[in-house]
């Protein structure tokens, strides 16, 4: 007769034992590398099979570079990690936190022809979720308040 | 008041150091001045939080822009409600609230235990005053939100639009009550180690403390998960983000605590387990904690990168290694007093269940930590998805759901044929029936399939015991059923709370279950235009756009559209998406155009309705879809917290009188006396 706690432990190391080559075999499947365009670009010079893996891009937009489709639904745009810049297309849903300046994570691929398509997009808040006060420094009623303040 | 506030935090920085320091030393002494100080001390820490809490919220409501704070997180046209809730909205705020509810706590525990517990209590007292050191030193020296700008702002720069909602305003607030309830459980387990005093005593008092944590976390997971379901657009309400994750771990480890903490009362078993467990949870909120505000792991809720991280970093590694140390040192007086007897058994059910959500906690944490890990292991950072998080946890839930309907039901210590019989047949029978009937119906997935025929299992078997219970006291008392029914729930609170929590359990799976049939269709509609679509209950659904409208409301430009829903004979019904801009109190806009979804809810499913873009002069880009048996979600997440609320809820005990009173009660030699002490305790 086996005793119940050696029995227990067995089930035990079953279940855990399940999880752990589920988790295997899922990170397997759906692990992807997350790279920064520098990165990107030296992987693809080493290896040119990162042409036609799905990688994160984590970057800056660019500013200026945002060509929105007037249906919303679709954009063009560059991003940066100060080194490199790659261009981006992304066609789907454009998170309300898409601006110039922000930080982004694109899923997808990089294409032979240099740019990035993206299917999915994330934008981290400008400044997460504040307002960095700076930007009315240059405003005309800036200059009033700190005279009264005076 | 700034002053005050600003200077209120540096007091009572003071007042938690000589707290933790008296306190500690009055318990090495035996010196019951010196603990009495250190406990007074601690009422004084939670004066002075009050006191700086009180500065800053009278800054924010009075818009003081001279503080960075108020300028960066409120404007002089934010409605009021939205003012007081960004004491919690940023950085530096948050972790004053933070302190605030951390040295409210500790008043009250110390207080409700000012005649208990006593040989203990010094340690708990200065454990709790060292952890409220490292928030305190935090706040006022990494983020304090008292930091002035050296201009003043004409006006501040206003809440981000998607925290202007009730969900963002309750949820934070939520999650950091329910974090911060888990240092008290871990300053009973530190206190209880180091005096060694590892008795059932301390039990009681970890008990009622894990309950408010767990409540409160489950209160605000769900907050979070309906917030970001109606105010963010992508028609979900749970993503794996790691900000997500961090707040479901000290979940996961705090309810399989809540299970295991009863086999040691009945029992004397897990005793090391337990201690481990309390701890972790502690732990794994400072991790969470320190995931959210440190930035190193990519999230979408970020706060600004800062040097608090390291801070949280810093107290993790000295927490861990210190409360290693103690757990290790006193092995002995950890020893269980009782060996499981058979697999067939309330314990082992229990054991299981501790197995399963501590692997699906393992499962989350690794798939968070991922990035880093890899990052560490092999030099590139690796992140996985959602897809990760799925495929691994699905069965272990599904396993865990199925442990809900064995667990309280089987026998402690060795189930017979007969008590298998006896409880399982119906309820076994009841998930069949659901699960095949789902099948003759067309369901044809397997994972739904499973967790509705488990559902239908679990659902049974607390009906069943409902029944019984009611059954028992009508032919006892001779009490008409809703009377039975209240008095069966109300002398019995822990067992039959308990049963209602599975039951919001129940509908949370069901709901969860539903997502597998989600159906959305993107399209393009000019004023007059009309869509058909199928709905997952293949009804057919025809959308007509009433057109596109500009407006102006109190803060914001709106560009709403408006859609006339109808299927079948029912009367139609309109649906309205906003695209808002917002403004400040000059007219100039502030942050990027957001989203307001529109909602069609019902219990069988929501119609979804989310504004892209307008083209042309009127033509809207709208996405639809159909998520089916969302709202149970909600409503899974309030019955879970309605049942932690009765399970909590003091109950005078009388302990003679109980046994009689209740249906029945499981006694076992020799712990019955230990249990019952447990029951009086806090």
């Amino acid at each position: 007769m086996v005793k119940a706690r050696t029995k227990f432990i067995i089930g035990g190391i079953l279940v855990l034992g399940t999880a752990g080559y589920l988790m295997a075999t899922a990170i397997d499947e759906t692990a992807v590398y997350y790279l920064t365009p520098g990165e990107l670009a030296a992987k693809v010079k080493g290896d040119s099979t990162f042409y036609d893996t799905g990688v994160k891009l984590g970057a800056r937009v660019v500013p200026g570079t945002i060509n929105r489709d007037p249906g919303g639904r679709a954009v063009a745009f560059s991003v940066t990690d100060g080194s490199h810049t790659i261009p981006v297309t992304y066609r789907g849903v454009i998170p309300d936190t898409f601006t110039d300046s922000v930080d982004v994570v694109v899923e997808g691929r990089y294409n032979r022809d240099g740019t990035f398509a993206a299917t999915t997009l994330l934008a981290k808040c400008a400044s997460r979720y504040e307002n960095a006060p700076e930007k009315y420094q240059s405003t005309p009623g800036y200059k009033a308040a700190q005279r009264k303040s005076a | 008041m700034i002053l005050i506030g600003e200077l209120s935090l540096w007091v009572a920085l003071l007042m938690a150091t000589w707290s933790a320091t008296v306190s500690f030393a009055g318990g090495r002494m035996g010196r019951a001045d010196l603990v009495a100080s250190g406990e007074r001390a601690t009422y004084a820490t939670f004066a002075f939080v009050l006191l700086s809490s009180i500065g800053l919220w009278s800054a924010l409501l009075s818009s003081d822009f001279s503080l960075r704070y108020v300028a960066s997180y409120t404007s002089a046209n934010l409605p009021a409600v939205y003012k007081f809730s960004a004491f919690w909205g940023g950085q530096q705020g948050s972790m004053l609230f933070w302190c605030l509810i951390l040295a409210l706590y500790a008043a009250i525990a110390l207080y409700a235990n000012r005649r208990r517990n006593r040989e203990l209590m010094p340690y708990v007292t200065g454990t709790l005053a060292i952890v409220q050191i490292f928030f305190l030193a935090t706040t006022a020296f990494g983020a304090n939100p008292y930091a002035r700008l050296d201009w003043i702002p004409p006006d501040g720069t206003g809440l981000n639009p998607q925290l202007q909602n009730p969900g963002m305003a309750t949820h934070p607030p939520m999650l950091y009550l329910g974090y911060v309830a888990t240092a008290i459980p871990f300053a009973f387990a530190i206190g209880a180690l180091v005096s060694r005093r590892l008795d059932a005593e301390w039990l009681g008092a970890v008990r009622r403390w894990s309950l408010v944590s767990w409540l409160f976390l489950t209160i605000g997971i769900t907050l979070g998960m309906w917030w970001a379901y109606v105010e963010l657009g992508w028609g979900g309400y749970w993503a794996w983000d790691p900000v997500e994750n961090a707040s479901l771990l000290p979940w996961l480890t705090g309810t399989a605590f809540l299970h295991s903490i009863m086999i040691q009362e009945k029992r004397g078993m897990l005793r090391k387990w337990n201690v481990t467990l309390v701890v972790s949870t502690f732990l794994l909120s400072i991790l969470g904690t320190f995931i959210t505000r440190s930035g190193v792991i990519e999230s979408v809720h970020s706060f600004a990168q800062s040097p608090v991280g390291s801070w949280f970093a810093g107290f993790l590694v000295v927490a861990i290694a210190v409360t290693a140390y103690l757990v290790t040192t006193r092995l002995k007086d950890l020893e269980a007093r009782a060996e499981l007897e058979s697999m067939v058994s309330r314990e082992a059910a229990f054991l299981y269940n501790n197995v399963v959500l501590v692997g699906i906690a393992f499962s989350v944490l690794w798939g968070t930590l991922f990035p880093i890990i890899s990052e560490a292991v092999r030099g590139s950072k690796i992140t996985v998805g959602p897809p990760f998080f799925n495929t691994v946890n699905i069965p272990l839930g599904l396993l865990l759901l199925a442990l809900t309907g064995v667990g309280p039901l089987i026998a402690w210590r060795r189930a017979s044929i007969a008590n298998l019989k006896r409880q399982f047949a119906v309820p076994a029978a009841g998930g069949v029936t659901l699960g095949v009937a789902l099948f003759a119906l067309g369901m044809r997935d397997g994972y739904a399939l499973v967790s509705y025929t488990l559902a239908g299992f679990v659902a049974t078997t607390i009906v069943q015991e409902f029944v019984k219970g009611v059954g028992a006291r009508r032919r006892m008392h001779r009490e008409a059923v809703p009377l039975a029914f209240v008095r069966l729930v109300a002398r019995n609170r822990r067992r039959y709370g308990g049963y209602i929590v599975h039951l919001g359990v129940v509908v949370l799976f069901a709901a969860f279950a539903g997502l597998a049939f989600k159906k959305e269709y993107d399209l393009a509609l000019a004023p007059g235009g009309t869509f058909t679509a199928v709905d997952p209950y293949n009804r057919t659904w025809t959308f007509t756009s009433q057109g596109v409208s500009r407006y102006e409301e109190l803060n914001r430009q709106v560009t709403a559209v408006v859609l006339e829903a109808k299927h079948g004979s029912a009367p139609p019904t309109l649906i309205k998406s906003e695209k808002r801009q917002h403004v400040d109190s000059r007219g100039v806009p502030t942050f990027e155009p957001s989203t307001e979804v529109g909602i069609l809810e019902s219990l069988r499913q929501d119609v979804y309705l989310v504004l892209h873009g307008v083209t042309g002069e009127e033509t809207a880009e709208v996405r639809i879809s159909f998520n089916p048996l969302v709202w149970w979600v909600w409503y899974g997440g309030m019955i879970m917290a309605l049942g932690g609320l009765i399970v909590m809820w003091p109950q005078a005990t009388r302990a003679g009188a109980r046994r009689a009173e209740g249906g029945y009660v499981v006694t076992l030699q020799p712990q019955r006396a230990e249990r019952e002490r447990v029951d009086a305790g806090v």
